[in-house]
């Protein structure tokens, strides 16, 4: 076994304690998670990685408030999501939590720039003119943001998507497969935005992908198997999670 | 294909539901005014055919009016001396039937309908003889006694023993009530009310006391037929004597009530008719969504081989599945309606009997027919559009149903609109009755241009409409506009099946506004009169009122007039129904103004008429003309030496009482124009009349400004009883304004998912989808207010040559139309709003 999932040299921007998620019962029961307990930390960019039905795209819902556990508990900050009701999840996501998912998931009547501030817009409030604008450069759209949806090209789509969850200044950011619809040069571009977000605004986020070059832009990276944490790498590469992986596949196949 | 449209059709279930219902509601309504007519008419038949003798004898007169026609055409006592020496006629008996006589319940108000005949009758005990079945005392055998039938005793409160009070155009008297009797099996004739004396009271009250009859009736021996007897009686009186069989008596009498009564049944199939246009716009929508939803699958099967017509027919198979069970249960809710019907005829007073309902195969045939077309109908334009699914559509995740650009419904839109308000104007313009003709050709043609071109217009005016909405709601605000707009084509059938029921109600509450507007005005630009008397259902009312009333102080003169029934015959020999104004020729220029255009009241005399132009213009009469008027007692030949403005009422034929005796005719007053003296105190004279009428229940006085009020409440009934029967139309719109809400939301499962999950609250959510059916709901509404505005203009010009003088648009109720609107937008959005706003975020953005 590698080092204990929890230990952390920073404080963590959200924390997941024992967490149990279980569908079906009797004999069709399916433990997605199984006792796992994780520290995302304060401004840094964490991968969740595990083969297809290791429970890490579970294990991203519960913590962003999307889904509730069985057992366990999650903080954010200091609250603690299993405690809260529909409203007060709502409200936490539009303020606390910015979401990235793989199919971008922009409304297609809205331009791009009223996109980038909906969650703002949502929650009635006005977008700090100087950050919007820093995003915008970030993500490299100033020139295309009276443009609809449909006038955008995938990777365009997904870095408007990008410049929505954090718009909002969010204590964290989930991201679900972000590049799993781009091609590869599209896909670094978001990458390294994210990257970016993290090392020079101390932005948390969190990202779930089974693609290990996505993985190795993060600071860390936890892997998760049949609803478990196995482990855990630090400034990872492509070839050393990939040689993880591979680790998995093997012990997938023999049990 | 048959399984591939079966399987689909179990797996929406739901969602054909609401477009069901549309089909059931309309089809339900068809079939029960059918099923209903249909027994209506047996009821009848039924009733007279046990009711009436074997052969009928009556007058042989040229016009036979309805109620007050005038004299009535009677038969000499000699006639039934004749007719009871035939020797194949067992028994003969005379019978006196005419209108006339009010019943005066225990309220003190007259029994019976606005409208509806109150009939008086002699007493015979002989159940050969008579319809009547005495069910409670004794027949009436003398003066001061009265029998009548059991719906106006019981309506009425009046009990064997009470004395009751009856009112004639001669005058009122008491009777003791002796008698309850019913009409056959019914309780009464078809809502008139009977009242039945001795022979020789019958004869003083109905026909001036001549000793005579208005029918006679003859029973045939044993082992001769009615043809027989008729042919005998016949031999006696005579040709100029009109003598039936008792079969063609029967179906004579039971058509013409129900034809009086069968408007009702017309407005009605034409109401379900408008329901089941509006509610084809609910199945091209839900076999659209229905197709949509199954793009790829449709692809699939066009790849693996499917041809176009296949996909069509499959298609058309689903709809007509659809629309023979829903037809089907249409047919069952038909019969149910019929049964609502029945009760509220029993309500009005129209009492159907145990007559079993008449259930007939084609009945139904055309219920099934009509409901399965319409569905199908309807299914077409989806079904063509599926069948263009292109194969490769099957490959892509984002395959939409390639739609035809707009343009050229555009253009076929706008030329029928074109062609539509030409048509309007023309018809508002034209000069002849043909422009109503015009005015509702274009009517049809706005409707259906309107509809096609509606699509076009769903983005601008959709956009305008919530324009509002961003600043006042936000975000949430913007994307309820935005999305309002989506689907031009689905929005704009949506609205479609609003604007239909509002643009009919709007163009119908002008017409009615106009009418009680123009009469409004017509009474104060051509009443002179303080006071007009008339009895409640405009017959004629005993003349000592006006007697009195003359000799009351401060009343300067009282002008006298009658209204009759007649026929006038034009100078090309065609004849048309009229209802002749009688007038005392030296006084009415005192109560009266009329707008000449050529001669004057002073050319009046008992060989000359008025009448106003556009009766003159359809008659094709003009100065100088001769015409002939034909009363129920006799006709006359009058010159036109007057042609007038119709205004408000006061239209058609204007003659003297001198004409009218000419004619044979003598009548009672009908209306009394009271003028007073300058300084007259009008509450001290008001006061005299009232106590003089106390004793005349159905005979009222008006002040020219009561007499408006009443015009108005009027024109108000009338509106409400058609608002309430377009509300099935506007109910089906609201069914069609839901489904398209379920499909949104459906469509936009993940676009509601990624809302929730960047932290739209449940009530945003909710909100948004709510303001999307405010905004298409006012979109059809504004479109049907303006359709309407259009229709009931036009036609208010079209109709102002006929006393529809002066346009009156209901501004008020135009504005509740639109908060109506707003209303049914919210409540027909509670269900698809809270759906969306219950999604399982999770699920919605996880879904494919």
């Amino acid at each position: 076994m590698s080092a204990p999932a929890t230990t952390t040299t920073t404080t963590p921007a959200a924390r997941a304690q024992d967490l149990t998620k279980i569908y079906g019962q009797g004999d069709a029961e399916v433990r997605a998670l199984d006792g796992v307990t994780v520290d995302f930390e304060s401004g840094r960019f964490t991968a969740i990685m595990g083969p297809s039905g290791s429970g890490k795209s579970t294990l991203m819902h519960v913590c962003a408030g999307l889904d509730t556990a069985t057992s366990g508990t999650v903080f954010i900050g200091d609250t603690n999501l299993t405690t809260l009701r529909d409203k007060e999840l709502t409200r936490l996501r539009r303020d606390r939590v910015g979401f990235i998912f793989q199919a971008y998931n922009l409304v297609p009547t809205l331009t791009a720039r009223e996109n980038v501030t909906l969650p703002l817009d949502i929650a009635g409030r006005k977008p700090e003119p100087g950050w919007l604008d820093q995003i915008i450069d970030m993500v490299g759209l100033r020139d295309r943001l009276n443009n609809r949806p449909n006038q955008l090209s995938g990777g365009q789509q997904q870095r408007v998507a990008a410049a929505r969850a954090l718009v909002t200044q969010p204590e964290i950011v989930f991201a679900d497969e972000p590049t799993g619809n781009l091609d590869s040069r599209a896909g670094a571009e978001i990458l390294s935005f994210l990257r970016d977000s993290a090392d020079s605004h101390g932005q948390t986020i969190v990202m779930v992908t089974h693609d290990p070059t996505a993985a190795s832009y993060a600071h860390r990276v936890v892997f998760l198997a049949d609803g478990q944490i196995v482990d855990e790498m630090r400034e990872p590469t492509a070839e050393r999670v990939l040689e993880r992986m591979k680790g998995f596949d093997a012990k997938g196949r023999r049990s | 294909m048959f399984r591939a449209a079966w399987r689909s059709l179990k797996s929406h279930t739901l969602r054909l539901v609401l477009s069901t219902l549309a089909i059931v509601l309309s089809v339900g309504f068809v079939v029960g005014t059918l099923i209903f007519s249909a027994t209506l008419e047996r009821t009848f038949t039924d009733l007279f055919a046990q009711t009436t003798a074997d052969v009928v004898v009556s007058p042989d007169t040229e016009f036979t009016g309805q109620g007050f026609a005038g004299e009535v055409p009677t038969l000499p006592t000699s006639t039934l001396d004749a007719i009871q020496d035939v020797p194949d006629a067992a028994k003969a008996g005379g019978t006196v039937f005419a209108d006339g006589v009010a019943i005066i319940g225990g309220d003190g108000e007259p029994i019976g309908q606005n409208g509806a005949p109150q009939f008086g009758s002699n007493w015979t005990d002989d159940e050969e003889l008579t319809p009547f079945r005495l069910i409670d005392g004794v027949g009436p055998t003398s003066n001061g006694e009265v029998a009548i039938d059991s719906v106006s005793a019981e309506t009425g409160e009046l009990a064997v023993g009470d004395t009751i009070q009856l009112v004639s155009p001669t005058g009122s008297m008491d009777a003791e009530l002796v008698g309850i009797f019913r009409f056959g099996t019914s309780g009464n004739l078809a809502g008139a009310t009977i009242a039945a004396f001795d022979t020789t009271t019958a004869q003083d009250i109905l026909l001036d006391g001549q000793e005579a009859y208005t029918s006679i009736d003859v029973v045939a021996a044993d082992g001769v037929t009615q043809q027989e007897l008729a042919d005998q009686v016949t031999s006696v009186v005579g040709n100029d004597i009109k003598v039936q069989t008792g079969e063609e008596a029967a179906d004579e009498a039971a058509t013409q009530i129900t034809d009086a009564l069968g408007f009702f049944n017309n407005l009605l199939t034409a109401f379900a008719l408008v329901s089941l246009f509006v509610g084809a716009f609910l199945i091209v929508n839900t076999f659209s969504m229905l197709i949509s939803q199954r793009t790829q699958e449709l692809a699939l099967l066009r790849a693996v081989g499917a041809t176009r017509g296949q996909i069509v027919r499959s298609v058309i198979t689903e709809s007509a599945i659809v629309g023979l069970v829903a037809s089907v249960i249409g047919c069952l809710f038909g019969i149910v309606m019929t049964m609502l019907l029945t009760a509220f005829f029993g309500a009005l007073g129209i009492e159907m009997g145990d007559t079993p309902l008449v259930l007939s195969p084609s009945t139904f045939l055309i219920g099934l027919i009509l409901g399965t077309g319409v569905t199908v109908l309807a299914a077409w334009f989806p079904a063509r559009r599926a069948s263009k699914i292109p194969p490769v559509a099957a490959l892509r995740d984002d395959a939409t149903i390639p739609t035809s650009s707009l343009r050229r419904r555009g253009i076929i839109g706008a030329v029928l609109l074109v062609l539509a308000a030409w048509a309007l104007v023309s018809g508002a313009s034209s000069a002849d009755g043909g422009g109503f003709a015009l005015v509702g050709l274009g009517t049809l043609g706005a409707l259906i241009g309107a509809i096609i071109f509606i699509p076009l217009l769903a983005k601008p005016v959709t956009r305008t409409i919530g324009a509002p909405l961003p600043r006042v709601f936000g975000t949430v605000g913007r994307l309820a506009m935005d999305n309002s707009a989506r689907q031009p084509r689905r929005s704009a059938a949506t609205a479609s099946a609003v604007m239909v029921g509002i643009a009919l109600v709007t163009g119908f509450a002008i017409i009615t506004t106009s009418a009680s507007k123009s009469v409004n005005a017509a009474v104060d630009e051509v009443v002179g009169a303080e006071f007009l008397i008339s009895n409640n259902n405009q017959r004629p009312f005993p003349t000592t009122i006006g007697d009195e009333v003359e000799q009351i102080d401060g009343v300067e003169l009282v002008s006298r007039s009658g209204l009759l029934q007649a026929e006038a015959v034009h100078p090309d020999g065609e004849t048309s129904f009229q209802f002749p104004t009688i007038v005392d020729p030296d006084t009415i220029t005192e109560v009266l103004t009329l707008k000449f255009s050529a001669g004057g009241f002073d050319d009046l005399t008992d060989t000359t008429t008025m009448v106003d132009e556009k009766t003159a213009e359809l008659a094709g009469l003009d100065i100088g003309d001769s015409v002939t008027l034909r009363f129920s007692g006799g006709s006359v030949d009058l010159e036109v030496a007057g042609l007038y403005q119709a205004e408000g009422f006061w239209s058609g034929f204007v003659l003297t009482d001198g004409a009218a005796a000419d004619a044979g005719v003598s009548i009672g007053d009908a209306f009394l124009y009271v003028k007073a003296e300058p300084d007259a105190d009008l509450d001290q004279i008001r006061s005299e009349i009232d106590a003089i009428l106390e004793d005349y229940p159905t005979v009222n006085v008006q002040t020219q400004q009561e007499l408006k009020e009443q015009i108005e409440d009027q024109a108000a009934a009338l509106l409400a009883i058609l608002v309430a029967l377009l509300g099935l139309a506007i109910f089906i719109a609201v069914l069609g304004i839901i489904n398209t809400l379920l499909l949104s939301v459906l469509e936009r499962t993940r676009e509601i998912g990624m809302l929730r999950a960047v932290g739209t609250s449940r009530r945003q959510v909710r909100g948004m989808v709510t303001l999307e059916s405010i905004v298409l709901a006012v979109f059809g509404a504004c479109a049907g207010v303006l359709l309407g505005l259009a229709f009931g203009i036009t036609l208010q010009k079209a109709l102002s040559g006929f006393g529809f003088t002066v346009l009156g648009i209901p501004w008020v109720l135009v504005l509740i139309l639109l908060v109506v609107a707003v209303i049914v937008g919210a409540l027909a959005a509670l269900w698809p709003a809270r759906r969306a706003a219950r999604l399982d975020v999770l699920r919605a953005i996880t879904t494919e």
